[in-house]
């Protein structure tokens, strides 16, 4: 305890001190913030130099070992770094794929060289991560997928086609399931591939939202030579690597969801008390106080659930399909908070772009409608209830599977 | 505040299983009612459960208590909540308990609490007059009018006592009748002038209806005041939302068991993805009711906690397990199927207790109310 507090105090001074004045109370959620990569975009030049020098302490990657650029700082190390974080209202240095979904997958499946070589670059953020899992015909039924890969001495020919890959014309590397044995039962075929997608043959289509935003894509592949090397996990044994990091995923998700600040109680009454006005100091209609509230309180008790299961995996008592409970409730937390901040809004939620309306409600409208694929993407949410039936609650097999 | 169970405390919750589990279950509560038994609860049980030193669990040892708190004995009411124990250890630890342990007079300290934690006094708190809660505090026609000497006599008419017949300490909410400040009064069960009535509720717990008909006090019999009532009742609610949670569990098992067990179609009805997504539903409320009721436990073994942040983890614990626990009854009715409506099945015992549980210290929309209320809108 007495190290936390040193560790928590050295923290404190170190941010203090080198954290730029000008992200501070600027904290953004895991679709707004510092992507890095091959062409980086940053917001301003203060995220750049945020981004470096939280790299060199290995404070992207808090947790991960230090031998692969990584914080190497234990889980209460961990808390005390982000609580100082949210204490100053820091953004995170660095958001995406690498960090939340083939990291971890690395250190638990890669090589050593695998991690040696990936691993250090998504500390850094130089490398930019996309996730090819889904197919157009293998969406759900995720096993079904096509994507060839015939093996070609050290290396694989890939042919076929991804699609719904978030931010895949941004990116530059994709990790990718493939079928690299067409004879064996579906599970038993699959390989866990990484490639780079600066390899001639690999194209990207853009397709568009319904919240007008484009963040996912097609990707094309035309004889894509990828190294044998690069496949995790082994041969054929993808499906446990994948399902692993859906694992990964589906946490991550949940708990991101309902941490963000966006749509919690504070904003959704202070849109509440602009919109509709207070009476006698409370909130003058009490319909939509009471469902702030439902909202509010949906939030703390599954904030008290992430904590649990944390407290409990400490314990050794883990209550079991953790991530799918999370995924489900965390993901209709926030579509409802998000519906209800539009609803609150009027017509003033209405607005699609231009003048006319507030830029905040207009982000707020938008964010509601992409709010909508929280339930369909990293598995939809009858598929998590599928797993929770299965293999939480012990009922039995059916035919509707 | 860590949620997960300490060892000791699994140990708590493990002999707490055991226990209820030998007595019978809803079999015993069953057989209670049929009986027309006049007590409505086991005496012997009780004399058992003091032995384990469970009456004392949230009680100082320099009371004679153990020395643990609301989140150990919540571990207790959880499973009594199983099984549908109708003993009225919420009464006696968590109402009439929490008053004397948290209220200002000595003497009544002194005079009740020991005897509590025995198992000699059951002990109960006389708040409610109108159908459902209201204000906050409660409205409170009942009155403590001068009686010389700081004595009072009382006056007035409470409903839905839980154990109000066998309470041999009734705690009874008046307003003073000069300064109309709301007040808590410690009446022993035999006190002249209070009169008692058994009501018979859909849940078959022991409850009633208490006339206070000039029943004469000494000073020292006053416990406190609406502070002293407001974090009894919300220590309470907190256990009532344990004793939800246990009984909401049972009811979901019940209901997976035959899930798995009844066939048509040539398959287990749980099979069928229709009734699968829904029991995961309920799966995943039930989780985090769990998460409410453990956090809400541990802030009111908080030093010093403070009102709103205990009221606030108190509504949130209440509002969602009512809530979830009336869903989960229903659901488990209607996918018993026929047998789920026959007296003879235990699950309609689950249903009309969730009823019950939902207006005992207010329903849900009162608690998400006044989350609001003391959030500042
Ligand atoms: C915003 C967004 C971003 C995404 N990003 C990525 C990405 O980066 N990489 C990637 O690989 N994929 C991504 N996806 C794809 C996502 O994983 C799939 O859309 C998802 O798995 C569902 O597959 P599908 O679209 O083919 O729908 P389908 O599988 O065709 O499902 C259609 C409907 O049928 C239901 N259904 C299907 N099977 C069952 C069943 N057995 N029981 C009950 N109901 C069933 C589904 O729940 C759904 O409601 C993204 C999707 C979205 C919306």
């Amino acid at each position: 305890m007495a190290d936390l507090e040193t560790f928590r105090a050295e923290v404190r001074a170190w941010l203090e001190e080198r954290a730029p004045a000008s992200l501070r109370g600027r904290p953004g959620d895991i679709f707004h913030g510092t992507w890095g990569g091959r062409r980086p975009d940053f917001e301003t030049p203060d995220h750049e130099r945020w981004l470096a020098m939280m790299a060199e302490r290995g404070w992207t990657a808090p947790t991960w070992p230090r031998e692969y650029g990584g914080g190497g700082l234990s889980r209460e190390q961990n808390a005390v770094l982000q609580s100082e974080l949210r204490r100053l209202r820091m953004p995170a240095p660095l958001i995406g794929f690498g960090l939340v979904m083939i990291g971890p997958t690395l250190l638990e499946f890669g090589s050593e060289e695998q991690k040696r070589e990936h691993l250090p670059p998504i500390v850094r953020g130089e490398i930019r991560w996309c996730q090819g899992y889904s197919e157009p015909g293998s969406g759900s039924d995720l096993a079904s997928l096509q994507l060839s890969a015939v093996a070609d001495g050290d290396r694989f020919i890939l042919n076929g086609q991804k699609i719904w890959t978030s931010y895949a014309d941004a990116s530059d590397w994709i990790f990718c399931l493939v079928r690299t044995d067409p004879g064996a039962k579906k599970q038993s075929g699959i390989s866990f591939i990484l490639v780079d997608m600066a390899t001639p043959g690999v194209t990207t289509r853009p397709i568009k939202l319904i919240s007008g935003a484009s963040p996912f894509c097609e990707v094309f592949f035309d004889d894509v030579p990828a190294l044998a090397r690069d496949v995790v996990g082994g041969l054929n044994n993808g499906w446990t690597v994948a399902k692993a990091l859906l694992r990964h995923e589906r946490t991550m998700v949940g708990e991101i969801f309902a941490r963000s600040v966006i749509g919690g109680e504070r904003e959704l009454l202070g849109l509440a008390r602009t919109a509709i006005g207070p009476a006698e100091g409370r909130l003058w209609d009490p319909l939509v106080r009471d469902r702030i509230v439902q909202s509010a309180m949906d939030e703390r008790a599954f904030m008290l659930t992430v904590q649990r299961i944390q407290d409990a995996a400490r314990a050794g008592q883990s209550p079991g399909a953790e991530s799918s409970i999370l995924k489900v409730y965390g993901t209709e937390l926030n579509q409802r908070r998000r519906e209800l901040a539009v609803e609150i809004a009027g017509a003033d939620g209405l607005g699609w772009e231009g003048a006319g309306y507030d830029p905040d409600a207009l982000a707020r409208t938008r964010d509601w409608l992409r709010s909508r694929g929280n339930t369909i993407e990293g598995g939809t949410t009858e598929i998590q209830l599928n797993i929770i039936a299965k293999h939480v609650l012990g009922l039995p097999d059916g035919g509707a599977r | 505040m860590k949620l997960a169970l300490t060892e000791d405390q699994r140990l708590i919750k493990d002999s707490a299983v055991t226990l209820w589990k030998d007595k019978g279950a809803v079999r015993r509560l069953r057989s209670l009612r049929d009986t027309g038994d006049a007590t409505g609860f086991s005496r012997e049980l009780w004399a058992e459960l003091a032995g384990l030193g469970w009456l004392g669990l949230p009680f100082p040892e320099e009371h004679g208590g153990v020395g643990l708190g609301v989140t150990e004995l919540c571990l207790v009411l959880e499973e009594a909540g199983r099984t549908l124990a109708p003993e009225p250890l919420l009464a006696t630890t968590l109402l009439a308990g929490s008053a004397l342990l948290l209220g200002d007079s000595d003497a009544a300290r002194s005079a009740w609490l020991p005897g509590l934690i025995a198992g000699d006094v059951v002990g109960t708190l006389a708040w409610q007059e109108r159908a459902r809660r209201d204000d906050d505090p409660p409205s409170c026609a009942a009155l403590a009018t001068p009686a010389g000497d700081g004595a009072v006599m009382l006056h007035g008419s409470k409903r839905e006592v839980v154990a109000g017949v066998q309470a041999d300490l009734v705690i009874v909410a008046a307003q003073h009748s000069e300064t109309r400040e709301l007040g808590l009064w410690a009446v022993p069960g035999d006190a002249a002038g209070l009169l008692r009535t058994p009501l018979s509720r859909i849940d078959h717990f022991p409850c009633a209806r208490v006339e206070l008909d000039g029943v004469r006090l000494s000073e020292d019999a006053r416990l406190g005041g609406a502070a002293l009532l407001a974090s009894a009742l919300d220590r309470a609610t907190i256990g009532l939302a344990a004793e939800a949670l246990g009984a909401m569990s049972a009811a979901f098992e019940l209901t997976l068991g035959w899930l798995r067990e009844r066939r048509q179609f040539g398959v287990p009805i749980g099979s069928f993805q229709a009734l699968q997504h829904r029991a995961a539903r309920l799966y995943i409320d039930l989780e985090l009711c769990r998460s409410a009721v453990m956090a809400a436990a541990r802030t009111a073994d908080q030093p010093r906690v403070s009102a709103a942040v205990l009221g606030q983890a108190a509504s949130l614990a209440a509002a969602r397990t009512l809530d979830t626990f009336l869903r989960v009854a229903d659901e488990a009715v209607q996918l018993h199927g026929g047998v789920g409506m026959t007296d003879e099945h235990d699950i309609g015992f689950y249903l009309k207790r969730a009823r019950v549980v939902a207006s005992t210290f207010g329903d849900a929309a009162w608690h998400r109310d006044r989350w609001a209320r003391l959030a500042g809108y």
